[in-house]
């Protein structure tokens, strides 16, 4: 049997995954860490399977091959108890925000709390709003429901969900997506604030140049299957490999490196 | 480290009160001390307090925040409450939360009860009017519509319209003939059960002849239409209008009207009168077999009585409501696909609105034309 240890350096890791559609095969043999206390952030171009490996880490679609450990857990292997054990530990931001649309934004972020620790009343309403507030939402966003608010604001407030628990590790679905610029570099800082405060462990997924600049540790290129490159932006930038030289040397990736440096 | 759950007490020492705060303040250990430090906040507001977090063995954001709650409480007037003895990670977290301690609202603001039913209810009207008037105007633009495609012909869409007769009439025949049939039988099994106590068996013919054709084969069928055809029609037009389909069209030149809404009513308007036509057979047929069988009227005295009895009138005064039917619930469908907006919330109450509507406005015409016979005598 596994057993947890918290000591560990890698809070993921992924041996050997291989993820298929019937017989669309999306990811083979892949090998990912993801470090404690680090923003790695995945890029990849479209289809190939960025949001499909953050499903297989969190739960959502097995792999047919492989072995995906989370705090040291196999969750595909592990009883329910010990999937629960590891689910609180972690914090997922979907794409659109994925808020339950039929409860207020407080009520959003108090579900976790009165499903998972059985927190109700004045302390569930105080650990809402401190959310709220940590996440950058004025206190009057609580009461809305998320038909109401803004891209950048659902965002937010499933950011506030995912960290409702204090998780260890957050994922986080192309975060800066569908964002103005301007909202977009918030949210970096956001996050990177977060990070710093809370010790968070990050697994990004993006497609925004500027976000991987802003405010990633390490980058893990997706592309043939696998991951083709993975380190510090720097070093994943000199790899000598088509798709990252077009990547990262076209206009957009010219311009997010200019605005970086100059 | 053994996990102790967060537990605190109270010094006074040299006059300063202290709380030694001790064990695990994560969130999952505090809902047995919260209310405790709320207890505690309230009774020293405003004294001098001071927090010795050297027991602390974890900490998250809840913990730090009840913590920081507390001091704030006591220390508000001074401002000379103070946290000692934190390591220099919780230190970090305490001051992390300090600025986020505002409370928020979790619901939205109800000033009174009555007064939210009253508006309520207000709104209420003002949208049924709203609604009536932008339905009459949808269907003064569909009349306007079919007159522009009157005049040119070549702007009518026969390959939708065609795929509309297929799909909402020619799908239908076996569900609608089958339910048509049973009712049928149905109406025999009761009426024969009665007219035996009076000897009057052979009535039953006149009564499934006359009830099937006028009534049940038509009304029947146009409830099922309204529920099959009527909810796909809004589901399709507004799925449409979710995906702005509907707008492209627009600035592509293409008329709505034309390309969506009169293929649709055109389609139905045809095959309604088709369907209750074979649903009155079958009905027929479903009451002729019940009275072979379960009674001794076979099925050559059934139908030699029906031809003397039954007049074609009933017959007309069933098919006639047929297009009035067929018209209703392909212009409701279509409305309210129009209508949706935005969200797949608003598809699902506009497909249910459309069905409680059709069914409404359908037997409202029947019934009208119920009355309306009966003042000319058909």
């Amino acid at each position: 049997m596994n057993t947890g240890n918290d000591n560990a350096k890698n809070v993921i890791e992924l041996r050997g995954v291989r993820t298929q559609f019937g017989d669309v095969v999306i990811h083979d043999n892949l090998d990912l860490d993801v470090h404690k206390r680090e923003i790695l952030g995945v890029v990849g171009g479209s289809g190939a399977g960025k949001s499909v490996l953050m499903r297989a880490i969190i739960g959502l679609k097995r792999p047919s091959a492989g072995t995906i450990n989370v705090f040291g857990h196999n969750f595909y292997e592990a009883d329910d108890e010990e999937r629960l054990s590891v689910e609180r530990r972690w914090g997922v931001l979907f794409q659109g925000g994925a808020l339950f649309s039929s409860l207020t934004v407080a009520q959003n972020i108090m579900a976790p709390v009165r499903e998972h620790l059985d927190i109700e009343g004045a302390l569930a309403r105080d650990m809402a709003a401190l959310k709220i507030s940590m996440v950058g939402l004025p206190a009057e966003a609580g009461a809305k429901y998320p038909s109401e608010l803004s891209g950048g604001m659902k965002k937010r407030a499933g950011l506030a969900r995912a960290l409702a628990l204090d998780p260890e590790l957050v994922f986080l679905d192309e975060p800066t997506a569908g964002l103005d610029p301007i909202g977009a570099a918030k949210f970096d800082d956001l996050i990177v604030n977060l990070k710093e405060s809370l010790g968070l462990t990050v697994f990004m997924v993006t497609h925004d140049l500027d976000t991987l600049h802003a405010a990633c540790d390490r980058v893990a290129v997706l592309a043939e299957h696998h991951v083709i490159a993975c380190g510090p932006l720097d070093e994943v930038r000199g790899t000598d490999h088509p798709w990252i030289h077009e990547y990262f040397s076209g206009p957009r990736g010219r311009a997010a490196l200019s605005a970086k440096t100059g | 480290m053994a996990d102790s759950a967060a537990y605190f007490d109270i010094d006074i020492d040299q006059g300063v009160m202290k709380m030694v705060a001790a064990g695990d303040w994560r969130a999952r250990f505090l809902k047995q001390v919260d209310p405790r430090l709320r207890d505690f906040a309230d009774d020293t507001m405003g004294r001098e307090l001071v927090i010795d977090m050297a027991g602390v063995d974890r900490l998250d954001t809840a913990g730090a925040m009840v913590l920081q709650r507390t001091l704030r409480a006591c220390g508000d007037r001074t401002r000379i409450s103070r946290v000692v003895g934190a390591s220099p990670a919780h230190a970090a977290l305490m001051d992390q939360v300090k600025d986020h301690l505002a409370p928020c609202h979790v619901t939205p603001y109800h000033p009174n009860a009555f007064g939210a039913m009253l508006d309520r209810l207000g709104q209420g009207v003002a949208e049924t009017y709203v609604a009536a008037t932008q339905l009459l105007s949808f269907i003064g633009e569909a009349l306007a519509a079919t007159w522009r495609v009157f005049t040119r012909p070549s702007h009518f869409r026969w390959t939708s319209t065609v795929h509309h007769m297929e799909e909402a009439g020619l799908n239908a025949i076996p569900i609608v003939g089958l339910m048509s049939f049973l009712i049928g039988a149905v109406v025999a099994f009761m009426g024969a059960k009665i007219l035996r106590l009076f000897n009057a068996d052979i009535f039953t013919v006149e009564l499934v002849g006359i009830s099937v054709l006028r009534e049940f084969g038509v009304l029947l069928t146009a409830i099922l239409i309204a529920g099959r055809s009527g909810s796909a029609f809004t589901a399709q037009i507004g799925s449409m209008k979710i995906r702005e389909e509907i707008d492209a069209m627009r600035v592509l030149g293409l008329d709505p009207m034309e390309v969506l809404v009169l293929p649709r009513v055109f389609a139905l308007v045809l095959m309604l009168p088709a369907i209750a036509f074979i649903a009155g057979i079958l009905g027929l047929v479903g009451g002729a077999l019940v009275a072979a069988f379960a009674m001794d009227i076979s099925i050559a005295l059934f139908l030699s009585r029906f031809g003397e009895t039954i007049s074609l009138d009933h017959f007309w005064a069933g098919l006639i409501k047929a297009p009035f039917f067929a018209f209703v619930i392909a212009i409701i469908g279509c409305f309210q696909g129009m209508e949706v907006e935005g969200s797949a919330e608003s598809l699902g109450q506009r497909t249910t609105l459309s069905v409680v509507q059709a069914l409404f406005l359908v037997i409202v015409i029947d019934a009208f034309f119920a009355l309306f016979y009966l003042e000319i005598d058909f």
